[in-house]
């Protein structure tokens, strides 16, 4: 139950943030990484962010973690023939002077096994793994749980 | 050329269309509360149903944000419409709390939870699909396939439309603010 209090006490040093800076890691920028607050902590929560890749070469994200989350994975929404469906995804490509974006609708970090709800207006660690430019960690913003982007 | 001169011969010797009866879905489902609702006690209002999951933290938010934007932005003529979240994964739904979770949206959202024979009952009357799909990447080793429309049903019980997924919420609302 460590973890979580750390989260939460993250957010106080940076709630008067308004959108976190891009964090650069390797030949990629992960940008505007963002998660919609959580119902309770039994149903799973949803992040999002954007990576650009700088590179000649693609990458691929091949592994998230969060202390929030005890089961984080990546997640793929399709719609077909008026039929939603949910698949996990095991990597995804960040083309050479190319980017990744997960965004509502498309891909998602599911965030299962919530350790503590995410709250409106916390921010959270999350860890990414890049198959080429290693492991980076960056803040996600919550925001409310219909949000649709981070500049709400 | 010839195609169409026989379709039109062919249309030609078919009997007039028999005019449809209006399609009125219908459902029986217990709130949070265990009270069964159904759409009559709802007559007079225009009805927005969602068929979704609470565990669904993409594709049904989106959607439920988008009805309480419109709820919002309806003003004095909200009270004419009902919106519903009818759960297409109701045991595990019911479980966690379905009033919890539309309350997360807008206080007007009803959320719905019934047996699987109420729920498919009421998914065949709407003519939508859902399934389960086991996934050992997802909360509890499956997920729900599903309908992600919103459907709106009109005061009189008859189905009016449907809003796909993705529709604006400013174009649901100004349809509806057609309507009223």
């Amino acid at each position: 139950m460590k973890l979580p209090v750390i989260a939460v006490f993250a957010f106080g040093l940076s709630a008067g943030l308004a959108q976190a800076e891009p964090v650069r890691q390797g030949n990629l920028e992960i940008d505007a990484a963002w998660a919609r607050a959580s119902i309770g902590t039994s149903r799973p929560g949803a992040a999002y962010f954007t990576v650009r890749n700088f590179g000649d070469e693609g990458d691929r994200l091949i592994g998230l973690s969060s202390p929030v989350s005890t089961m984080t994975m990546l997640h793929e929404t399709t719609l077909s023939e008026g039929i939603s469906r949910m698949a996990h995804v095991e990597a995804a490509e960040i083309p050479a002077s190319g980017e990744l974006t997960l965004e509502p609708g498309g891909m998602h970090v599911m965030l299962m096994e919530l350790a503590t709800p995410l709250r409106e207006g916390a921010t959270f660690p999350l860890t990414l793994a890049f198959e080429a430019a290693g492991e980076v960690t960056v803040e996600v913003h919550v925001f409310g749980p219909g949000a649709t982007g981070p500049a709400e | 050329m010839l195609g169409y001169g026989t379709m039109f011969l062919i249309a030609d010797r078919l009997p007039a269309p028999v005019v449809e009866a209006p399609f009125r879905p219908t459902f029986a489902l217990p709130d949070a509360e265990g009270r069964l609702r159904t759409p009559t006690e709802f007559g007079g209002k225009h009805i927005l149903v969602f068929f979704g999951f609470t565990n669904c933290p993409d594709v049904c938010p989106t959607t439920l944000a988008d009805v309480a934007q419109v709820m919002d932005d309806l003003g004095d003529e909200a009270t004419q419409v009902q919106p519903l979240f009818i759960s297409i994964d109701p045991e595990r739904d019911r479980r966690l709390g379905i009033a919890e979770f539309t309350a997360a949206f807008h206080p007007t959202i009803l959320g719905l939870a019934g047996d699987a024979n109420q729920t498919r009952a009421a998914a065949d009357s709407f003519r939508i699909h859902y399934a389960r799909e086991d996934d050992a990447a997802a909360p509890d080793g499956y997920s729900m396939s599903h309908s992600p429309a919103l459907y709106l049903i009109g005061p009189e019980g008859d189905w009016l439309r449907q809003f796909t997924y993705g529709t604006p919420a400013a174009d649901i609302l100004a349809d509806l603010q057609n309507r009223l």
